[in-house]
């Protein structure tokens, strides 16, 4: 939702001014430490696990170094396990979302109750079954089994909100390019898709977010250390005694890359997504 | 489709039916022993302390996150220089990968050297760095306060969207019958926001019941299960003890729970259309 009308003034009531915006920045202070801090101990040299400074004075890369040699290879994985299920998730939701805005099928209502439903159920019974399936598929510990599970959140949260969009499209815009000759699909590829644009590139941020966070497919579906995601590096990082955090905390901040990208990027699709996929 | 996600669902719920352990992999056999896995989750000694956990975590994540997100909300309702920014800055915590932040906090909470005792120490609050995350009686609370943490953004996002839609008028017409601060917010803002409270609250609960990483990140169910919820506690009996069957036996009932939730949410959802 975004507000672009001037401030509206309030009548009688004075206009809050820096006096509000200074307790907005300490609201923030607090709740972003953790993130500072995250920044602060990885830029710290090695070996300072005891009494980390308050402030990184003494600048050191090598935290970075260290995560960025032990962990590229994950980053990497996770990269490339992100675009693939927002690949998979865009190429099921589409046309899924499409069918239940514009046909008004009778089934419509009890797919989207399905829909928020699987929103419901508990990653671990889907990592449940998927492992003891992927076992059997011989899917375990490969690239894509671990988009086909992130897809398995991707998908409805793409779906709601790629419909929530596609729903507002006019009818009769769809139904000129259709007098004009073209099929469903023509029309769909042509018009509903460039159309949805906005959802379309909402929903692929937060597929993309979802799967490079995902932790317990990665946790639960893989094995060994050949097809790891960043999130389960950092969980074998801390999973024993450390005693390096500076190379612990990089890669944390090499994690969140991707939400402060967003964040500093694409801003307006976040409240999107936000309202989008929890209200409508 | 509905296969895709049907699937997981049906084979989970059979499974819960099934002696379902590594042997199954090489043997190929899963045999039927009707209700015998929910029998044994729900009989085990950690059952009990498992549920408590659970409702004491939702519980109080909710609350936390729900009255701290809607005292953000309020008070980012009033346009301020850089509120937007502020705003919008104000949701990475919820962006950024929850295993991030338990690795974080892991680090800030840390008993000896993390940056709150250390804090603590230097103003004098709390003498004899308390172990936040080792100690069976502080550990869920730490828990539950980096959950808040986490949720704050969501709830103050989501509450702020519905705060938006509430006509300016009202509150002028408000102002004239003397009805201003907390009684604006008592006869104006609550009831105008209460289907949004309702979807927000149940969206919570569901999203909250279901959250492993961040135990699991923070304090792996310990120490001695002082953190143990329903859903760690399947993980570790399917991926530590390899006994899925009972593993898919307890997530099922925490599927019953949430479904219960669903219930709730499509109720408050179709009269938040109504409204």
């Amino acid at each position: 939702m975004s507000h672009t009308l001037p401030a509206r003034h309030h009548h009688g009531r004075r206009t809050p001014g820096w006096g509000s915006t200074a307790i907005g920045i300490a609201i923030l202070a607090v709740m972003l430490f953790p993130v500072y801090w995250m920044l602060n101990v990885s830029l710290q040299p090695s070996g300072s696990a005891v009494g980390t400074p308050w402030l990184p004075l003494d600048l050191s890369l090598h935290g970075y170094a260290t995560a960025i040699s032990q962990q590229g290879r994950n980053l990497l994985t996770s990269l490339v396990v992100a675009l693939g299920a927002v690949v998979f998730s865009l190429l099921l939701a589409a046309p899924a979302a499409y069918a239940l805005a514009h046909f008004r099928v009778r089934i419509g209502n009890v797919f989207l109750f399905g829909i928020l439903l699987s929103q419901m159920i508990p990653g671990i019974v889907i990592a449940n079954a998927l492992y003891t399936a992927y076992n059997d598929l011989g899917l375990l510990n490969s690239i894509p089994g671990l988009i086909l599970a992130d897809s398995t959140s991707g998908i409805p949260f793409a779906i709601l909100i790629i419909r929530a969009f596609m729903g507002s499209i006019p009818h009769s815009i769809i139904d000129a390019a259709r007098v004009d000759g073209a099929g469903h699909l023509r029309a769909f590829v042509s018009i509903v898709l460039p159309m949805s644009k906005n959802a379309l590139i909402t929903a692929s941020l937060f597929t993309f977010l979802f799967a490079w966070s995902d932790f317990l497919f990665a946790l639960t579906l893989t094995t060994t250390p050949d097809v790891r995601p960043v999130t389960l590096g950092l969980y074998t990082y801390i999973g024993t005694y450390v005693n390096d955090w500076s190379s612990v905390m990089a890669t944390a901040a090499l994690a969140s890359v991707p939400a402060i990208l967003l964040l500093v990027i694409a801003q307006r699709y976040i409240a999107a997504g936000a309202t989008g996929g929890a209200v409508k | 489709m509905l296969a895709f996600f049907g699937y997981p669902v049906a084979k989970n719920f059979a499974m819960a039916f099934q002696k379902y352990t590594t042997s199954t992999f090489y043997t190929g056999e899963a045999p039927w022993v009707g209700l015998a896995n929910y029998q044994a989750v729900v009989t085990s000694s950690l059952f009990s302390k498992a549920m408590l956990n659970t409702v004491l975590f939702t519980v109080g994540s909710i609350a936390g996150q729900f009255v701290i997100g809607l005292a953000l909300a309020v008070f980012f309702r009033r346009r301020f220089p850089l509120s937007g920014l502020l705003r919008s800055l104000l949701l990475l915590p919820w962006l950024i990968p929850l295993i991030v932040s338990g690795a974080v906090w892991r680090w800030i909470l840390d008993k000896d050297n993390g940056a709150l005792n250390r804090f603590l120490d230097a103003v004098h609050l709390a003498p004899g760095h308390p172990g936040w995350l080792t100690s069976t009686s502080l550990a869920l609370v730490a828990v539950i306060l980096v959950n808040i943490w986490i949720g704050i953004p969501f709830n103050s996002t989501i509450l702020y969207g519905g705060l938006q839609d509430i006509p300016e008028e009202l509150y002028e017409a408000a102002a004239l019958d003397g009805a201003t601060g907390w009684k604006s917010f008592r006869y104006v803002t609550w009831p105008l926001l209460r289907p949004v409270v309702s979807v927000v609250l149940v969206l919570g609960v569901v999203y909250t019941i279901k959250v492993l990483d961040l135990i699991l990140g923070l304090t792996n169910g310990g120490p001695a299960n002082a953190t143990e919820t329903i859903a760690t506690q399947s993980y570790h009996l399917s991926f530590q003890q390899f006994d899925f069957g009972q593993g898919a036996a307890l997530s099922n009932i925490l599927i019953a729970i949430s479904l219960l939730f669903a219930v709730f949410y499509l109720h408050a959802n179709r009269r938040a259309v109504d409204e």
